[in-house]
């Protein structure tokens, strides 16, 4: 993948260092990210972020690789994280304290939120009246993470121990096509992608894909990447596990629907068997088991979780009414998006 | 309701090998280690991952498999 295109004056001083050209004072990028307003909604804070945790995973081809550890970069990141995370404590912590004085099992609490959790749904909304190219949109905006699914929450592992370190590994392990690589799931995604008429390729699509969006995949990376946060980490696999299964047999029929065929449906026929699975082991012999062990990540295992839901909401509702109001939801893509095809 | 010990009985590992068998309230059963599973109508359904939920509530429309349905059910 290659280096994205800069949205604002912290990508503009981003690219000039990865690119090795013009060599701006890290201080002065840094200021740049005071008063940042709607954290979740900027598109230069978050498309930054996104590119610096990249250097984290497989990296930007036209990028030096050296780029992961340097303190400049290390220092911007950390200067994009604390407005994110305090964003992201302001607006979950309502539901959090909910849960945390709520009765009962961690397990059936973090069941109940999920279940119960108000806001639209896109599988429905796949399900039963996307267009075609809705449905193609709505593939590219999830496919920011899913195109490196279950990644973000591995960094967990090295980070708990004993039999919750083996439950979570257990999850991976099925993620990552259980020794199958042509069961690999981010794989299994950009065959779907493909048979719906768009490149599988990572980060084919970044410089359409909005602020929110790249927020969706950027709270994963913020949880996984410091192990402070490794309560949240599996809080969120919890609850994105917990609310896979019955939207993905939604996305699947959508797709049946609108004709894009069995090799596309393929991927989320996959995902309802397999996280009913891993719903179970997520919410109760990781997350329960390591509030019992660790009773103090309570409540960042909580916070995890409502920010996972939180953030599907708020993609949704930017979609949703892009689409209600006849708009195509990415950028520089007019209604109708026969351009999208690769 | 389908009982833990009528998915013991159903379900078949390798010799040597144990299925553990895990109930999850007011879920499915997860079943670790086993080979095969005997569906309601007696065909033999190959285990193909490392744990498997299999239903338990008798409406998942992927049976033998959970697919999350007795949540739908629970809320009602």
């Amino acid at each position: 993948m290659r280096l994205p295109d800069a949205r604002g004056p912290i990508g503009a001083g981003l690219r000039g260092w990865l690119l090795g050209g013009a060599m701006p004072d890290p201080a002065a990028l840094v200021a740049q990210v005071v008063d940042a307003g709607e954290v979740l909604f900027d598109d230069d804070l978050q498309l930054s972020l996104w590119t610096l945790y990249e250097l984290h995973y497989t990296g930007f081809h036209d990028v030096d690789a050296a780029w992961e550890w340097r303190p400049e970069t290390l220092a911007v990141r950390a200067a994009l994280e604390v407005p994110l995370e305090a964003e992201l404590r302001r607006r979950t912590r309502s539901a959090v304290t909910s849960v945390l004085d709520a009765d009962g099992p961690l397990a059936e609490r973090l069941f109940e939120l999920t279940e119960t959790y108000p806001g639209p749904s896109l599988a429905r909304f796949m399900h039963r009246e996307a267009e075609r190219w809705q449905l193609q949109e709505f593939l590219v905006h999830a496919s920011v993470y899913h195109l490196k699914e279950a990644d973000p929450h591995t960094w967990a592992i090295p980070r708990i121990t004993g039999r919750i370190k083996a439950a979570l590994v257990e999850i991976q392990f099925d993620e990552y096509g259980a020794g199958r690589h042509d069961r690999l799931h981010a794989d299994l995604y950009a065959q779907t992608m493909a048979a719906c008429g768009l490149s599988g390729e990572v980060g084919g699509y970044l410089d359409r894909v909005p602020a929110v969006t790249l927020a969706h995949s950027n709270v994963m990376s913020l949880f996984g990447l410091h192990r402070r946060l490794r309560g949240a980490a599996v809080g969120h696999l919890g609850a994105f596990e917990a609310t896979s299964s019955l939207p993905s047999r939604q996305v699947a029929s959508g797709l049946r629907r609108l004709g894009f065929g069995e090799a596309a449906a393929h991927y989320f026929d996959e995902h309802v068997v397999a996280d009913a699975v891993h719903e179970q082991l997520a919410i109760r012999a990781v997350c329960q088991a390591l509030a019992l062990s660790e009773p103090e990540l309570e409540p960042d295992i909580v916070f995890g979780a409502v920010t996972c839901l939180l953030l599907d909401v708020l993609l949704a509702e930017q979609l949703l009414s892009a689409w209600q109001a006849g708009l195509s939801s990415l950028h520089g893509a007019p209604p109708g998006l026969q351009n999208l095809s690769a | 309701m389908i009982e833990p010990a009528d998915i013991l009985r159903r379900s078949r590992s390798r010799p040597g090998r144990e299925v553990e068998v895990i109930l999850c309230p007011d879920g499915p059963i997860l079943l670790r280690g086993a080979d095969t599973v005997r569906d309601e109508d007696g065909r033999t359904v190959p285990v193909e991952r490392p744990v498997v939920a299999v239903c338990r509530c008798g409406k998942s429309s992927s049976r033998p498999w959970c697919d999350g349905t007795h949540k739908v059910l629970r809320r009602r």
